[in-house]
């Protein structure tokens, strides 16, 4: 790989032993990559951030990292946590869980990483430019600033983030350059698609097909980011999709290169098959939306929903402190907390102990916290729209 | 044998062989060093210090950490020698300042060979 002069410096250690460290570790991967050059990122945003994820292998590499003085250069966000930072002890997370987690975030601090915890940085502050590019780790938020903003990003690990938010840089290759962002195969879409959760299981269907392929979709009519966002996250979670696109909606499909590729068809019967396959389970004793975190407009749904009710069993619904916020002011929060729910902030399903907190079924209208609940948090899921999922509570 | 650089660094010692991948989140105890996973051609034995020899790593990234807290805790091999390097090895020897190359065909090197390592130049020699 190429370095400038300043590089070079960096890898001999004139910048510190910690920056020479972590350079050190982008020009190998770069290497093993096929790199020609190191690229600025506009943005960074890193996982491994949970404690339940990380354990204390991962607590201990941040703290020491953080006591070497290192600091980010650019504007850097983190994946969700494993509790709501402020309102833990009320939603029952244990306590030594919550000390080990909060070491993890005054790490993150010490190194001037903006202590957010979301999975949907670009609703919270952190949203990149189309062909900006970025280094970025949690798969939804990758596939949502590749597909939906046209942003660059390859999907990074959590110390090749950390990384690339110290030094500033990213090396280039895969999705950063144009040649390997042309989709691979085309996906037809003959069903129509209402609830969020249809979207998340046709991504569901299409990532156990696709894998790690750029899919081209036709035939999806029209779909806000709420519903790009779902779409995303699944064929993240089932395959290892990090860019796809869509006919006449994202960025980049007239600009992509989309005749003679193999092509699949997905129909009512697949949208079926995918619906009865992740559902694992009977009855839930929670159920769990905002995955990945919730906008202000699915809040506003959920709350319109259970306005002046009662739930039977506990309703979350997750999402990042910046949009709790913009709820609170709503009247939202109090509207879900007096029916029973909780709107929960800088954590998610997935990465929280939830089979420690006594529950075994939970209700999910996302095709990737379906994916992962059975295998991360060994629960039983019951795979529904929000419709079916919250009247089944009142 | 000649190989390819991940993370400089010169070693010796005794080789600890191992024909299946490692995980080491799950895999190996970052407090001991010792194999933890279950049925793992390895299972039981201590790489401290060792030339760790193996195909490429697998399982979860949170391994990286863990080669990381090996080294931290003085218990992590000496040194580190695959066939195929992938990321979540990479990143761990070079945050832990581990010697590892790859490239290199470890069928040649048996259990409690003495290896020498010298990953600045890429050089594995059994002697």
């Amino acid at each position: 790989m190429h370095l400038t002069k300043n590089e070079e410096k960096i890898l001999n250690g004139e910048n510190g032993e910690v920056m020479k460290r972590l350079f050190r570790l982008l020009v190998r991967l770069g290497d093993i990559y096929g790199a020609d050059k190191m690229i600025p990122v506009g943005s960074v945003q890193v996982a491994g951030v949970s404690y339940k994820s990380i354990g204390d292998p991962g607590m201990e590499f941040l703290e020491d990292m953080a006591s070497k003085n290192a600091k980010v250069q650019v504007l850097t966000y983190l994946n969700p946590a494993g509790m709501d930072l402020e309102d833990w002890k009320k939603y029952g997370f244990p306590a030594d869980f919550a000390k080990n987690q909060l070491r993890i975030m005054d790490a993150f601090r010490k190194m001037g990483i903006v202590v957010t915890a979301t999975c949907t940085p670009y609703l919270a502050g952190n949203l990149p430019r189309f062909r900006e590019h970025i280094a970025w780790s949690e798969s939804s938020a990758v596939s949502f600033s590749n597909s939906v903003i046209g942003a660059r990003t390859n999907r990074e690990g959590g110390p090749s983030a950390l990384a690339a938010a110290i030094c500033g840089v990213t090396p280039n290759y895969g999705l950063h350059l144009w040649e390997n962002r042309q989709p691979t195969i085309k996906v037809k879409v003959d069903v129509d698609l209402d609830f969020n959760s249809d979207f998340g299981s046709l991504g569901w269907y299409v990532g156990k097909q696709v894998k790690n392929k750029i899919p081209y979709f036709t035939g999806i009519k029209n779909a806000n980011t709420d519903q790009l966002k779902a779409l995303g996250a699944a064929m993240a979670a089932s395959g290892a999709v990090a860019l796809y696109h869509i006919e006449d909606l994202t960025p980049e499909a007239d600009l992509a290169k989309s005749k003679g590729l193999e092509s699949i068809t997905v129909g009512k019967k697949e949208l079926k098959s995918a619906y009865e396959k992740l559902n694992t389970g009977k009855k839930p004793d929670i159920v769990i939306l905002g995955c990945p975190h919730a906008s202000l407009r699915e809040i506003s749904v959920l709350a319109e929903k259970v306005k002046g009710k009662k739930l039977k069993k506990p309703v979350w619904i997750c999402t990042s402190r910046m949009v709790k916020e913009a709820a609170e002011r709503m009247g939202y929060n109090e509207i879900i907390a007096k029916a029973g729910g909780s709107v929960v902030a800088d954590t998610c399903m997935v990465v929280s102990p939830i089979e420690q907190m006594g529950y075994k079924t939970t209700g999910v209208n996302s095709g990737k916290a379906a994916n992962y609940l059975p295998g991360f948090c060994k629960q039983d899921v019951c795979y529904a729209n929000i419709d079916d999922l919250v009247e089944g509570q009142l | 044998m000649n190989g390819r650089t991940i993370s400089p660094g010169k070693a010796e010692g005794e080789a600890i062989v191992s024909p299946e991948p490692i995980g080491f989140y799950g895999g190996i105890d970052a407090k001991t060093g010792i194999v933890i996973e279950k049925g793992h051609p390895l299972e039981g034995e201590c790489v401290t210090d060792k030339i760790l020899v193996f195909p490429c790593g697998k399982g979860s990234t949170v391994g990286s950490y863990v080669i990381y807290g090996l080294k931290k805790n003085n218990v992590g091999p000496a040194g580190i020698i695959n066939k195929e390097t992938e990321t979540i090895v990479a990143t761990g020897v070079i945050l832990a300042g581990i010697p590892c190359v790859d490239q290199i065909d470890i069928e040649k090197i048996k259990n409690g060979d003495r290896v020498v390592l010298d990953a600045d130049k890429g050089l594995v020699e059994i002697k």
